[in-house]
């Protein structure tokens, strides 16, 4: 018999493995790691945002020898992280206004700039990542963000989508997937929560602009999210991060389960995880281990109305529909995958 | 003070007409104010432009409703906009036509002022021989010049070579000269025929010399 | 160096000569040309190093200002009207935070209906959001002020914005006095921010800040501007001293000394005002005229002074305030709190409507005989205005009021002036 045996690792997928070489460890397994957001910020117990957060600035501050100014939207990240009169912030950050984290990133590079040609440099040594949620990256920043994009601005763009408006209580975004319920979405009615047919896919858009570099990762993936950190900041000129962040209060989920229903959002086929450059796919990380949308779906409060006596079976169908077609298009599965 | 009014279309050149001039009177140490009657422009829409030259400075900053020098770029206007309006009595006329002011029918406005002060020259023809383009602008400028004494020929051609470059610079600068002599030539003649026993003419051309109303401050 | 320029185009060489490090700007009217300016300055090479920045609105022109400067940038932009509404939130942003941006605004009336000529209501609509705000009566006053700006924003470590008549002096050739590069490297030092994001000392900037430290943050930006009455009459001295000639300050009186009467004004109208006193006084009439050079901070106490000894007082406005009347004329009433005399406000210019000699001088000697109301309109037409209030009172689908109007008015195209 020569059917190949895949071997799956299950249980912890702790951060630090001693068996690995040390250039293969990852930036937070090590005691040098910057904790760029320290510990004693305000957020909710199981937040994937400010895991995902931390993951990718620590990655960029090692990538950039700590020569790092980051800009922040107005959302969770920023309140969480600056309750006055503390910040969490151990490198210079600043916050401006909720839709214009990229054009204040502009700024700050168009400034470093300056400075390293007064220097006589070509580059300035420190650089720029502009920061926000979905709602402040899809929808309010939508016009700076292209903006930046279009002018290939020196600016590593990271969104934190966690699907809605959390920060304000759960209102729903462009982000907000089919289906879902929030605040202004609720799960009443013949269509109950957010709607077909709205919505937009920001990765796809920030590839439309044909910049150098766009990801979409989850912080289920440490190692992944810290190598396309990595990867965006050794390239120069506009670049875009689109990290999935489940957040427990907003989807009504556990708090241990964050990083659970992160990968469960990779292996159903819901949330796509890929690579791009000029506009083009380069990479895919392959489904391992495929399972239907119901078990992502679930565990979340916030797709309730789909399940059980009153369910809508049809919605849910529809969603496995989706999660199919992004399967199809991005090539998800290995051909020896099970499907 | 000396109150300049330019009447045209969009896309004659009539404010940068006034921003010559207010160059070419600067040019010659004057204090100058150009500014447009800012419409909503458009090419061939009626566009007015205002220039005021004084040895002083100059502060006041509403339309020039009394003009003591009207130029107009397009004699379509004339019964279209009530250019005459607010002219001074001892003001100049400049008009943009190979027709005489009798034959574009402003027979009654030419026994209104003086008749000394007001003429017309086919800029846009001349400019056609020497730019290949209808922009009588800097051309009609060469003709106040000779018609008012108010400002040189060579101021006029400095503030040309300010604003343009070569070839263009030159075509304009010469279609300017060639626009001064005619209007030199027809006051010459205008001379000659009111006043036949002096032969000799004034000549308005040259240097400082003005001639007509001195400047007020 | 003497030059016959337009006014645009002396800002931009004036602003070039401040060494900008980044400029970033998005067109609008008429503020166009002074951009227009700077990009080629920039793109040529003589304005170097400085980075020019085409943004896709104003909101993204102010917010690529606040990156800028606050990461240690001297950083410049321009709007009106319209353009400075879309980017309010950062302006007021920009003035929370402390970053001494300077900004032209190319005054502009603010829609509906949609206006692209000069009046104040753009700049008075952000009066109240601690950027200071300075006035231009002349082109060469609007260069000079610029460099001015900059000197006063770095030192007090809050932005400025540099108010100029839209088309009356943008679009206007005029002589103006540039100074040289030596003049202004000796006037205006190189950047030195109070505060800056640097990796070698991060600092966070933009915190929330609740019940408890809110009104103490709001009153040192008012405590700036009670700073700023005294730095802007100093920097003007030393301006004066350097380039030799009067250029911004507080305010600035035309025959004021004696006056019965005393017209009080901002922007450009005031050359216009000069004349028509001279006029007036030729006559007999012991007039003056007031011009307030910072409107913000409103300098009460040389308001006061100024006027103090006047029998009556006209505020010639081009702004008003929706409901109540006078905008600059309420600041000049607070000045006057407790004096007796005659107020008048005159609201005129708005949209760019001319404003006249011969109407200055019927309305200021209605002023002086007694018989001017409180509040006018100078030159408004009420026959239509009537015609209009007529119409709405009869039919309830009266239409569009701009529209109605514009017919009434019939074709302006063939209108002199």
């Amino acid at each position: 018999m020569n059917a190949a045996i895949k071997f799956y690792q299950t249980g912890t997928f702790t951060v630090g493995n001693r068996l690995l070489a040390p250039e293969q460890r990852s930036v937070q397994s090590s005691t040098e790691r910057t904790n760029a957001l320290n510990s004693g910020h305000r957020a909710c117990q199981g937040c994937g945002e400010a895991l995902g957060a931390r993951y990718a600035i620590d990655a960029a501050m090692r990538a950039t020898d700590n020569q790092l100014i980051a800009v922040n939207a107005t959302g969770c990240l920023e309140v969480f992280s600056t309750p006055y009169p503390e910040t969490s912030w151990q490198l210079p950050w600043i916050h401006s206004l909720f839709g214009n984290a990229a054009a204040v990133g502009t700024g700050v590079a168009a400034a470093l700039k300056m400075k390293a040609v007064k220097a006589g440099l070509q580059h300035s040594r420190t650089r720029v990542v502009a920061q926000g949620g979905d709602g402040g990256t899809t929808d309010i920043g939508f016009g700076c963000l292209s903006g930046m994009f279009e002018r290939n601005d020196d600016v590593l763009y990271i969104c934190y989508d966690n699907e809605a408006y959390m920060n304000t209580g759960v209102q729903r975004s462009s982000a907000t997937p089919f289906a879902a319920r929030t605040a202004t979405t609720m799960a009443v009615g013949p269509t109950p929560g957010a709607e077909r047919g709205k919505g937009k896919n920001l990765p796809l858009i920030a590839m439309a602009h044909e910049i150098a570099y766009v990801a979409t990762a989850t912080v289920a993936d440490l190692r992944d999210l810290e190598a396309k950190v990595e990867k965006a900041m050794s390239i120069h000129g506009a670049r875009y991060l689109h990290i999935l962040v489940p957040c427990p209060l907003g989807w009504g989920s556990a708090s241990h389960d964050t990083i659970r229903l992160a990968r469960l959002a990779r292996e159903t086929g819901i949330f796509p995880v890929f690579e791009a450059e000029h506009g083009e796919v380069t990479s895919v990380t392959k489904i391992r281990h495929r399972v239907p949308v119901e078990d992502y779906l679930r565990p979340q409060k916030r797709f309730a109305h789909l399940f059980g006596a009153k369910g809508h079976p049809d919605m849910l169908a529809q969603v496995q529909a989706d999660a199919d077609k992004n399967i199809r298009r991005f090539n998800l599965l290995d051909d020896t995958a099970e499907v | 003070m000396l109150q300049i009014r330019i009447h045209g279309r969009g896309g004659q050149g009539v404010v940068t007409a006034t921003e010559l001039l207010s160059v070419a009177a600067f040019e010659q140490g004057r204090h100058a104010q150009a500014f447009p009657s800012f419409g909503s422009e458009r090419t061939g829409a009626p566009v007015v432009a205002f220039c005021r030259i004084s040895d002083h400075e100059i502060r006041l900053r509403e339309p020039i409703l009394a003009p003591d020098v009207l130029i107009i770029q397009d004699p379509t206007l004339l019964h279209q906009v009530d250019v005459f309006q607010g002219l001074q009595p001892d003001g100049y006329v400049l008009i943009n036509s190979q027709r005489s002011f009798h034959e574009l029918g402003l027979a009654d406005i030419e026994a209104r002022f003086r008749h000394e002060r007001l003429t017309t020259v086919p800029a846009t023809e001349i400019a056609l021989k020497h730019l290949g383009r209808p922009l009588p602008n800097a051309v009609l400028l060469g003709g106040f010049a000779a018609l008012s004494g108010l400002i040189t020929l060579d101021a006029v051609a400095h503030a040309i070579h300010a604003k343009f470059s070569g070839k263009v610079a030159a075509g304009n600068v010469a279609a300017a000269t060639e626009a001064f002599e005619f209007v030199q030539k027809e006051l010459q003649e205008l001379e000659s025929l009111t006043t036949p026993n002096t032969p000799a003419a004034r000549s308005p051309q040259g240097g400082s010399g003005l001639s007509g109303r001195p400047i007020e401050a | 160096m003497l030059k016959q320029i337009e006014g645009s185009q002396a800002v931009a060489q004036a602003v070039a000569l401040c060494r900008p490090d980044v400029i970033c700007a998005y067109p609008i009217s008429p503020q166009t040309h002074i951009v227009e300016g700077l990009g080629e300055l920039v793109k040529d090479g003589s304005l170097t190093p400085c980075e020019f920045i085409n943004v896709e609105s104003e909101f993204a022109a102010m917010s690529v200002g606040i990156g800028s400067s606050a990461a240690g940038a001297r950083t410049y932009t321009a709007t009106a009207s319209q353009g400075l509404l879309f980017m309010a939130e950062a302006v007021y942003n920009a003035s929370g935070l402390g970053l001494p941006i300077v900004m032209t605004v190319a005054n502009r009336a603010i829609g509906a209906p949609i206006n692209i000529w000069n009046d104040h209501s753009d700049s008075m609509s952000q009066r109240d959001c601690g950027w200071i705000q300075l006035f231009a009566e002349s082109n060469q006053e609007a260069l000079d002020l610029h460099i001015q700006a900059f000197k006063l924003a770095e030192e007090l470590s809050m932005p400025v914005m540099v108010c100029m008549d839209g088309f009356i002096l943008t679009h206007a050739y005029e002589r103006v006095d540039m100074p040289t590069q030596a003049e202004v490297d000796a006037f205006l030092p190189p950047y030195e921010p109070r505060q800056v994001l640097d990796p070698a000392e991060p600092v966070s900037i933009g915190a929330m800040v609740g019940p408890e430290a809110f009104m103490e943050v709001r009153y040192l930006a008012h405590a700036k501007q009670l700073q700023a009455l005294e730095l802007i009459p100093r920097i003007a001295d030393e301006f004066r001293q350097r380039f030799g000639r009067d250029a911004g300050g507080l305010v600035r009186g035309y025959r004021c000394e004696d006056a019965d009467t005393i017209v009080v004004a901002l922007g450009s109208v005031i050359g216009t005002l000069k004349d028509t006193i001279d006029e007036m006084r030729d006559q007999g009439q012991k007039i003056g005229v007031l011009g307030i050079r910072s409107f913000r901070p409103f300098p009460l106490a040389a308001v006061r002074a100024a006027l103090q000894g006047a029998a009556r007082v006209v505020v010639l406005e081009k702004s008003f305030s929706v409901g109540l009347g006078g905008v600059v004329s309420t600041d000049v009433r607070l000045a006057l709190s407790g004096l007796q005399l005659h107020g008048y406000t005159v609201v005129a210019g708005l949209g760019g409507r001319s404003i006249t000699l011969a109407s200055l001088k019927r309305t200021l000697l209605e002023a002086i005989a007694g018989t001017l109301q409180p509040l006018t309109f100078l030159d408004l037409d009420w026959r239509i205005v009537n015609r209009q209030l007529e119409r709405e009172a009869q039919v309830r689908r009266s239409g569009p009021i701009a529209e109605n109007l514009l017919r009434d008015v019939g074709t302006v195209a063939s209108k002199v002036s």
